[in-house]
């Protein structure tokens, strides 16, 4: 009881929070993907060939709807949690008996509704440039809910290291956005050269692309249950580490 | 019942800084107990320890009889806790930061909202429960911080310097406040920097020096124990003439004295002094605080 109730208010408080300052939260993400269907979608897409038979434009719809997924899970709990941290009302929190894996939770579930409500608007923008059919619904379910998971859960453990606001974009700016780039956002590896094939097999932001461009598509460049157990791998790690740094205090505690 | 316990508390920081050195002390169910120490003596590490925001490096601490190694949440659940420092989300509504609170205690939201509505009349925040917290003043948001930990009904209610900065009419409304609490069968922790404070609402005092306890005592035996007080008095005009053997005094200006009175005099020997060269006596004070005496003493012993 007290578990379920302490969880609806840590949820409760973190999809208000980013609802409430939607400009500064939906809004720019949508923008930036848009001017992505602009560019590479209509004005370079239209004199790019198609893609085992789908369109440029509808080759990058699951790329950029996963994009911002990825992005705005990781940004909602970064900024979320290390604002609370640096605030010190994390102490709240703290002082109360709600269980680690609760707080977690919490935070996790605001990243989740904000990854996938970006998402799903940036999905609708794109039916304004390009017809799309989904596959296998539940694939692309799967795959973005347990990718959002991840980066949110990615999100808290770098604002639990941060010590000050610059650490939280660090990540971001180094990490995530060059990994994103060259996860298959906007080509299909296969039209790379045998080296960077296995190099970008190296980058787990891959096979969370490649297997939500299958749900959507039905064709990927990797095998869909290598795509999923790296996820699931990924996922359950992040999740311990997460729950380890938390009962130490590691970051959190003097 | 013991309502804390603690045994052998050491905490040092990572920094090599060592906070609390091999701390004992415990408290009673019912316990007004305050907490002394000059800045940095450890006082507010002990109580992060109890509360959960520090990590003690060894010794056992236990909360009305639950080891906080074994199950901290448990405990957590009967304590209040009043940090120094304000860390509540100030763009945050008032009644949304007592209501979550609430809920991170695993209240449900309609008792929460009872609770606090009933809290936030208590404490004169009522009207403000709709404002962000960054419009309220500062001594609004001293009582903000003890609403938020009260909404959960604690029984052991820890206060780390409460009225810091809060105006006299209000630090006395607040003492009335905590007096009643305890009455009502709260245990509390209180450090303060008003020594008066101290000497006003505990029945218990426990001093700290650089993380080590160095009184552990009832605040009456702590006083009865000071030697030596230092009172001034206001007479009509100093006799030039004035002389008090056997007496530390000091004439501060034709119409006030300074006497120190040890136990080896009585103040009423020092008035029958003042009486019988003809002296009237208009008002009469303690220089200082009784308790910041001993405290100053302590310090700079």
């Amino acid at each position: 009881m007290l578990s379920w109730i302490s969880y609806k208010t840590i949820a409760r408080k973190e999809i208000v929070r980013f609802l409430r300052i939607w400009r500064q939260t939906l809004l720019p993400p949508v923008i930036t993907q848009t001017l992505y269907f602009v560019i590479f979608g209509a004005f370079i897409g239209s004199q790019v060939r198609d893609i085992n038979g789908v369109s440029y434009m509808a080759f990058l719809v699951p790329g950029l709807v996963m994009m911002a997924v990825i992005n705005n899970s990781f940004a909602n709990v970064v900024s979320s949690f290390f604002g609370s941290k640096f605030q010190k009302n994390y102490e709240e929190l703290m002082v109360s008996p709600t269980p680690n894996r609760i707080v977690v939770a919490g935070y996790i579930s605001g990243g989740v509704f904000r990854g996938l409500l970006v998402g799903f608007i940036v999905f609708l923008v794109s039916i304004f440039f390009t017809q799309i059919e989904i596959y296998n619904l539940p694939i692309v379910f799967l795959f973005v809910l347990l990718t959002s998971i991840l980066f949110s859960l990615a999100g808290f453990i770098n604002a639990i290291f941060s010590k000050k606001f610059d650490d939280i974009s660090i990540f971001s700016n180094f990490v995530l956005i060059p990994l994103t780039y060259f996860g298959g956002v906007f080509y299909s590896i296969k039209s790379l050269p045998d080296f960077w094939q296995m190099a970008s097999r190296l980058n787990p932001i891959l096979y969370m692309i490649d297997g939500f461009r299958y749900g959507f598509h039905g064709f990927n460049d990797v095998s869909l249950q290598i795509s999923l157990l790296v996820i699931i791998f990924l996922t359950a790690f992040l999740l311990l580490f997460a729950l380890y740094l938390m009962k130490k205090g590691i970051g959190l505690k003097a | 019942m013991q309502v804390i316990s603690v045994k052998s508390l050491e905490k040092i920081y990572a920094n090599g800084v060592r906070a609390l050195d091999c701390v004992d002390f415990e408290m009673k169910k019912g316990d007004f107990l305050g907490l002394l120490g000059a800045n940095g003596a450890g006082k507010t590490t002990m109580i992060s320890i109890f509360t959960g925001t520090v990590n003690k490096t060894a010794g056992s601490v236990n909360i009305f009889g639950i080891d906080i190694d074994k199950d901290h949440n448990s405990a957590k659940k009967k304590i209040g806790v009043v940090p120094q420092e304000f860390n509540f989300n100030i763009f945050e509504k008032v009644i949304d930061i007592v209501v979550q609170q609430a809920g991170y205690f695993g209240i449900p939201r309609k008792k929460a909202l009872k609770n606090a509505e009933k809290l936030l009349k208590d404490l004169g925040l009522w009207s403000k429960r709709n404002n962000p917290a960054k419009e309220l003043s500062g001594g609004m948001k001293r009582r903000l911080m003890i609403v938020r930990a009260l909404v959960h009904d604690p029984k052991l209610l820890i206060l780390d310097e409460p009225t810091a900065g809060v105006d006299v009419e209000l630090r006395h409304s607040m003492w009335e406040y905590l007096k009643k609490l305890n009455e009502s069968g709260v245990t509390i922790l209180l450090t303060s920097h008003y020594l008066e404070e101290i000497e006003e609402l505990c029945n218990d005092v426990v001093m700290i020096k650089k993380g080590k306890i160095v009184i552990k005592d009832t605040v009456s035996h702590v006083l009865k124990s000071i030697d030596e007080v230092t009172y001034v008095i206001d007479v009509d005009k100093v006799k030039k003439t004035f002389v008090a053997h056997n007496f530390v005094y000091k004439i501060i200006d034709e119409n006030t004295l300074e006497v120190r009175i040890t136990q080896k005099h009585t103040l009423n020997e020092f008035l029958r002094i003042l009486d019988r060269n003809g002296m009237m006596i208009s008002n009469l004070r303690p220089k200082s605080n009784r308790l910041e005496q001993l405290f100053l003493n302590i310090l700079n012993a």
